[in-house]
């Protein structure tokens, strides 16, 4: 996979997760090109296209679109399962997710992207894994946390 | 500088936003980044998991060079020890990927390359999905070191396919066992060839059990449930496709692939739509391929999705051929009248393509041509139609049909532009094939070109105007209207320089020239060379590296035997023709320099001297045979001239040794960049003449001359000539020129005076029948005496006078100096002046050398 954004229907962005160098303008002109193409699409299109050299897979969930762009070669249905994974991923993480959890808890969201995709590629399918992974992360701040309210007195 | 703080902290929170913060905000600021690697190591070096799960999670995110400078060589040795992690290995795993992503060079293969395989037996699915991405991308790059991977591959594939719902419980993705695992595992098996049989038979087993699958009844109604079961299904079938070995399979994809197309799905039908275009080019699935062609016309017809239709247009391309092209191009010219306006321009090229390969009726491609140009006009490029009238120019049974038809086409109230500029020069050229009729006398042909004169751009106008002085030539009777025409004000006085310059040349042309001198100057246009056709290169540009153009050469390569139509194929005609010896002069033998064939390339022009190098020699300059049989007898002159270079010679030969300099001269005024001039000789001539020279200043200034020496040994006799190959950069252009080099057998002849009785002694001394070579031939050039007995000196060998009892005869006498023998020779040449023919008589102690001398003196005269 080359990146990864996640942007509401008016086009703002909300997550975007890059797996290629690229500089900031670059990216900025890659991410307002993308956005404009995907949004004009029509509800009953299918979900793939082609864009410049790249495919783009992309799935509207409620109000947010996840868009991926992975190479030719790269299994297009296989990309559509991994951002329902995640978004599955989030759900149980969050409990029932939506737009607003990701736009308070962002730095949740990567971190949950990190452990499920590493370098563009799936690293581990098993949502138990995942989330037992995020859930230790989380017990280790709880604790340090309480540890720093604690104080040394 | 907090955030560097912040890592070397041992408070998990401080440490993870430290890392977030770093690696949102990398950059090549030198302190910190050292720092930042610092601390990176440390946490690598602790035992800690987390610690290191997020030092590996930021290594994977930055991935920069100096990063991987730093870790290539610690991540493997984390990734195959044995006591790591499971959590750690993968992300381990991924990191390393992620850095020879980055930096291929950095990370040395070494001993954890066979342990990395091992890693696909491991228990944790997770590993082996991370391990497995690893080793796809290493495969590509160095495919025998991971060839162990494929069958732990197949075998970890079959037990995924055939386990039950319950065996992989968390790994279980709705009912469907590691999608992932098996999708990246398919993957891993496309970087490889068909494994051996034993291998290969699980592994069909494997494939089958997926399409077999994928025949059941799904066991969940949610799409999850389909995607997932899909995306293994289309994995399959793209490594059934890779392989291309087992029919049986191929069928079958087509078959699965056939059904996806009617599904009601988008998605699938997309995807279906797809495959079937790869699937296409497999020789055992193309019937099977073609038996759909139904269903993707509809599809062609029906879809609303623009994307869908578009991939429907490829699969129709790639599956057209002699049989069902002409349905074929039917369709895509209805589908171009509705087409989406981004798309028109490639459809029309592929039109364009598939009508003038599959063209069994010329007639035919000349009525899709003009149609295309009537539907989309615009998009129609200029390779376009100049192949329409190359190909009509080429053939001389559809000039009279495309004639009639452009003329017709014309009648319409609005034509498109390009119609008028394809009809203006057809009518020029072959008008006079239907003035016959009187519909379509010379005048009406005027009349309605000049209707469209004013209505045309500039270009179009200029075009018009050269067909309106071809009128003059083909029909005097029009003469003085057309002169009329250019005579007017608007011709000769129009603000466009290229017309007004067109219309006044014209004008006086047609004034001052007579019947004859017209007649010449406006002769029809001889048919066109054969090259690769421009259209394709367009098509190519424009598809950039998809798979459509691949199609495209696999298609050539596979049609090229079946229909024998206008593929340019001059690259084998030339190759396989061997002269036979008592032909042309300059029989080169076994290893003529190269076929006329792809231009060369453009970089990597520092050709070592003698390298054999056929595939960047550009072929002989035209009338580079004449400039040779030329320089047989004499030394000095001009080799070879063209608008760019002039190359001139100056040889001196004694005994067995010379020495040329080869001059060559920058015509224009612009430098010549990356001069290289490369001598080129064939294995054999190696051996028997050696060449020695020194390389030139590579750039040449205009109307500068620079100058090559050779020197040259002539070890035993040789019949093949050396070739000169010369290759430079002139303005932005890469020329590349060919000359045989005039360094022949006779250039190492001594002659050798003697008296009559010597002559005659040796004469029969020669009697043997091999020694003999006699050729009958007619003269070429006026047969002058002194003419003659100078190209004969010329040629190296000693005039003898008084030697023959016929006094028009001439006789020589010489010896031909080779660095291993000397080898005597006589000849005598008799005139038949009333026949105009000539009887060369040449008598040596080897048989080869009186051949080659007989060869070379025979063209001399």
């Amino acid at each position: 996979m080359q990146f990864m954004l996640l942007f509401s229907r008016q086009g703002k962005l909300r997550l975007q997760k890059w797996y290629v160098p690229l500089s900031d303008k670059e990216k900025k002109k890659i991410t307002r090109e993308l956005v404009q193409t995907v949004l004009a699409r029509k509800p009953k299109m299918c979900s793939f296209l082609e864009w410049r050299d790249l495919k783009i897979v992309y799935k509207r969930y409620a109000s947010l679109y996840f868009c991926c762009a992975i190479e030719d070669q790269d299994n297009e249905l296989i990309t559509l399962e991994i951002i329902h994974r995640y978004v599955e991923l989030l759900d149980k993480y969050f409990g029932s997710v939506c737009e607003l959890d990701i736009i308070f808890n962002f730095e949740k969201a990567y971190f949950i992207l990190d452990e499920f995709l590493l370098g563009g590629e799936v690293q581990e399918t098993s949502k138990k894994n995942v989330l037992k992974a995020i859930e230790q992360a989380d017990l280790l701040q709880e604790v340090l946390r309480r540890q720093k309210v604690a104080g040394p007195f | 500088m907090e955030a560097v703080n912040l890592l070397s902290s041992n408070r998990y929170t401080e440490k993870q936003i430290g890392y977030l913060f770093i690696s949102v905000l990398v950059n090549s600021n030198s302190e910190l980044i050292r720092l930042i690697n610092n601390a990176i190591k440390n946490d690598l070096a602790s035992r800690n998991p987390t610690f290191m799960g997020l030092a590996l999670h930021c290594i994977a995110n930055v991935g920069s060079r100096e990063m991987a400078e730093a870790f290539a060589g610690e991540i493997p040795k984390i990734l195959v020890a044995g006591d790591t992690m499971d959590s750690v290995k993968q992300s381990a795993a991924l990191c390393l990927l992620r850095l020879y992503r980055t930096s291929p060079d950095l990370v040395p293969m070494g001993d954890w390359t066979s342990r990395v395989v091992h890693l696909l037996n491991d228990q944790h699915l997770g590993v082996v999905t991370a391990a497995t991405s690893l080793i796809t991308t290493l495969a590509q790059k160095n495919p025998e070191e991971f060839k162990t991977s494929v069958s732990l591959a197949v075998s970890r594939l079959s037990r995924i396919v055939t386990s039950a719902s319950t065996d992989l419980q968390d790994y279980t993705y709705y009912f469907v066992p590691a999608p992932w695992l098996s999708v990246k595992l398919l993957r891993l098996l496309q970087c490889y060839p068909p494994p051996d049989p034993a291998v290969r038979g699980r592994l069909t087993e494997c494939l089958e059990t997926i399409l077999n699958k994928a025949q059941e009844p799904p066991k969940s109604k949610k799409v999850q449930h389909s995607n997932a079961k899909n995306a293994v299904l289309f994995e399959a079938i793209s490594l059934i496709i890779h392989h291309d070995s087992e029919p049986n399979l191929l069928v079958r994809a087509c078959n699965q692939l056939g059904q996806f197309l009617q599904h009601r799905e988008t998605n699938l039908r997309y995807l279906a739509l797809e495959s079937m275009c790869t699937l296409a080019s497999s020789e055992f699935s193309h019937e099977a391929v073609k038996t759909h062609i139904e269903t993707v016309t509809n599809a062609l017809k029906t879809e609303r999705d623009v994307s869908v239709r578009q991939r429907a247009v490829d699969l129709l391309y790639a599956m057209c051929d002699r049989s069902n092209a002409q349905q074929i191009v039917a369709e895509m010219l209805s589908y171009l009248e509705t087409a989406d306006y981004s798309i028109r321009e490639e459809i029309v090229l592929k039109v364009a393509i598939l009508a003038e390969k599959y063209a069994v009726d010329y007639t035919w491609y000349v009525d899709t041509i003009l149609n295309l140009i009537r539907i989309a006009g615009d998009y129609v490029s200029e390779e376009v139609w100049y192949r329409v009238i190359q190909i009509v120019i080429n053939r001389d049974d559809v000039q009279g049909y495309a004639a009639k038809t452009v003329f017709e086409a014309l009648q319409a109230p609005a034509c498109h532009e390009n119609l008028v500029k394809v009809g203006g020069y057809i009518l020029g050229e072959f008008g006079n094939l239907i003035a016959g009729d009187p519909r379509s006398s010379p005048l009406i042909q005027f009349n309605l070109l000049h209707s469209k004169f004013h209505l045309c751009s500039v270009p179009t106008r200029a075009l018009l105007l050269s067909t309106y002085i071809k009128f003059v030539n083909l029909f005097p009777e029009v003469k003085t209207t057309i002169q009329d025409v250019l005579r007017s004000d608007s011709q000769l006085k129009n603000a466009d320089v290229e017309l007004q310059q067109r219309a006044v040349e014209y004008l006086r042309l047609s004034t001052v020239a007579s019947t004859d001198i017209l007649a010449t100057v406006l002769e029809e246009m001889p048919p066109f060379p054969e090259r690769e056709s421009s259209i394709l290169a367009k098509l190519k540009k424009k598809k950039g590296p998809s798979t459509v153009t691949d199609l495209e050469e696999a298609k050539r390569e596979r049609s090229a035997d079946i229909n024998g139509g206008p593929e340019p194929a001059p690259a084998s005609a030339s190759a396989t023709s061997t002269p036979s010896p008592s032909a042309d002069l300059l029989g080169l033998g076994a290893a003529p320099p190269a076929p006329v064939g792809p231009p060369p390339s453009s970089g990597g022009l520092l050709v070592d001297v003698f390298s054999d190098s056929p595939s960047a020699v550009a072929p002989l300059a035209p009338g580079s045979e004449d400039n040779f049989a030329r320089f047989v007898c004499k030394n000095n002159g001009v080799l070879f001239e063209n608008q760019l270079l002039q190359i001139g010679l100056k040889s001196e030969f004694r005994q067995n040794l010379g020495r040329m300099f080869i001059f060559y001269g920058n015509k224009t005024s612009t430098q010549f960049l990356s001069f290289t001039p490369t001598l080129i000789c064939s294995d054999d001539l190696r051996a028997n003449l050696s060449l020695q020279t020194k390389p030139v200043d590579p750039t040449v200034d205009g109307g500068a001359q620079v100058q090559q020496v050779v020197n040259i040994e002539c070890v035993s006799d040789f019949t093949e000539a050396p070739v000169l190959n010369i290759q430079f950069r002139y303005g932005g252009t890469f020329q590349n020129v060919s000359v045989k080099l005039p360094i022949t057998l006779n250039k190492f002849f001594q002659p050798t005076e003697m008296a009559s009785q010597d002559f005659f002694q040796r004469w029969k001394q020669l009697s043997n029948p091999q020694q003999e070579v006699q050729n009958i031939f007619k003269a070429k050039h006026p047969m002058d005496t002194e003419i003659t007995k100078a190209k004969i000196i010329g040629f190296g060998s000693a005039l003898l006078e008084e030697v023959d009892p016929n006094p028009a005869n001439f006789v020589g006498a010489g010896i031909i100096h080779t660095k291993t023998t000397q080898i005597g020779c006589l000849l005598r040449l008799e005139p038949n002046l009333q026949a105009q023919m000539y009887r060369l008589t040449l008598r040596t102690s080897k048989e080869t050398v009186s051949q080659r001398l007989c060869e070379l003196l025979s063209e001399q005269f």
